[in-house]
């Protein structure tokens, strides 16, 4: 099963989405990861690894991205990580969800929960 | 004993005293258009770096660039941990052989290019690549094309990368948390442009020492403009 990162400068902000990815994810595994490990706001290439790690099953994990340096760190984390990950360039709360939704499918691929992560970026709310 | 391996461990040193001395400066530039992180996490990735090459044993060169590399990438906490720490991670495979004209415009063309790519920043975009850029292209030219020493060259870098840093002041950012700003960035002096250049001002004052020579006082377009006109 294709696993899912949350990576947000704020701890608390990521594992708020979390929170609302997970309601719709059923088993679907979903790590939380941000801050810059001092009780601060940022981002630390070596705990997202360590997220990426927890989050594959073997199927692959999709991440999903904040500001600024979560992007360069989470990229930095991927090319370091012997676990086979992607980012999905869309919002960060509304691409979990979605995410997390894909990844249930059985036919799921990390291309597929990617895509559909990315598909977020359409969502009409007016 | 390697002594350019030395040399780089004493220019770590340098930069780590610099940017804690310039903490404030470089938070306050921060603090008027990004997040106000700059000049702490800074500070804390040079220290923590400064003190992991100091445990080095002998290191070459290479290895104190990858080794403070790596220290500002799990340390900084921040945009500058990849854009500065994975930049000299990677363009440290340049310094293997060791460091001299040819092997430094490697590195510093390929530190470039990663800062460029890591941050998709391009010159104008009001980011450190506006020091970089200017920096890097005066420091190719003036080894290569005027067979500049090494050490003039680096003085000639480190003059355009202060231009490229005025540069930053009058245009509109469009990378990094400025770029939230939009018309609001106009008029501010990019943070990480300023610490690159405070970095290359280290670097250069490093390098005299180690050279046993003074900082050469020229500018970096002093041999384009000829001191008379050749048709006299």
């Amino acid at each position: 099963m294709v696993g899912l990162v949350v990576v947000s400068h704020s701890a608390r902000a990521g594992e708020g989405i979390v929170e609302v990815a997970a309601e719709m994810g059923g088993d679907t595994r979903i790590e939380a990861v941000g801050g810059d490990g001092q009780g601060g706001i940022g981002t630390v290439p070596d705990d997202i690894e360590t997220a990426l790690e927890s989050a594959d099953d073997g199927d692959g994990v999709v991440v999903l991205v904040d500001l600024g340096s979560a992007v360069m760190n989470a990229e930095v984390a991927i090319e370091t990580s012997d676990v086979e990950a992607v980012i999905a360039d869309g919002p960060v709360l509304e691409g979990a969800v979605n995410a997390a939704v894909a990844a249930t499918d059985p036919s799921a691929t990390l291309e597929s929960v990617r895509e559909q992560a990315e598909a977020a970026r359409d969502i009409d709310k007016l | 004993m390697n002594a350019d391996g030395q040399a780089v461990v004493a220019a770590v040193e340098s930069v780590a005293e610099r940017i804690e001395a310039e903490r404030d400066h470089l938070t306050d530039l921060d603090s008027a258009i990004g997040d106000a992180d700059h000049g702490g996490n800074m500070a804390r990735g040079w220290a923590e770096a400064a003190d992991a090459v100091g445990d080095l044993e002998d290191p070459d060169p290479a290895t104190v660039v990858k080794t403070t590399g790596k220290t500002l990438m799990s340390e900084v906490g921040g945009a500058s941990g990849p854009l500065y720490g994975g930049s000299l991670v990677f363009a440290s495979a340049e310094l293997e052989d060791g460091i001299d004209a040819e092997s430094a415009v490697a590195f510093a063309e390929t530190y470039l290019e990663k800062v460029e790519d890591r941050g998709d920043a391009r010159v104008g975009d009001q980011t450190m690549v506006d020091a970089l850029t200017p920096a890097v292209h005066t420091f190719k030219k003036s080894v290569e094309t005027d067979d500049l020493g090494p050490l003039e060259a680096l003085a000639k870098a480190v003059d355009a990368a202060e231009r490229g840093v005025a540069f930053t002041v009058p245009i509109r950012a469009s990378k990094g948390r400025a770029s939230y700003l939009g018309w609001r960035s106009v008029g501010h002096q990019d943070p990480g442009a300023t610490s690159t250049l405070f970095i290359m001002e280290e670097l250069l004052a490093t390098a005299a020492d180690h050279l046993g020579a003074d900082v050469p006082d020229v500018d970096a377009t002093s041999p384009t403009i000829p001191d008379e006109d050749p048709e006299e």
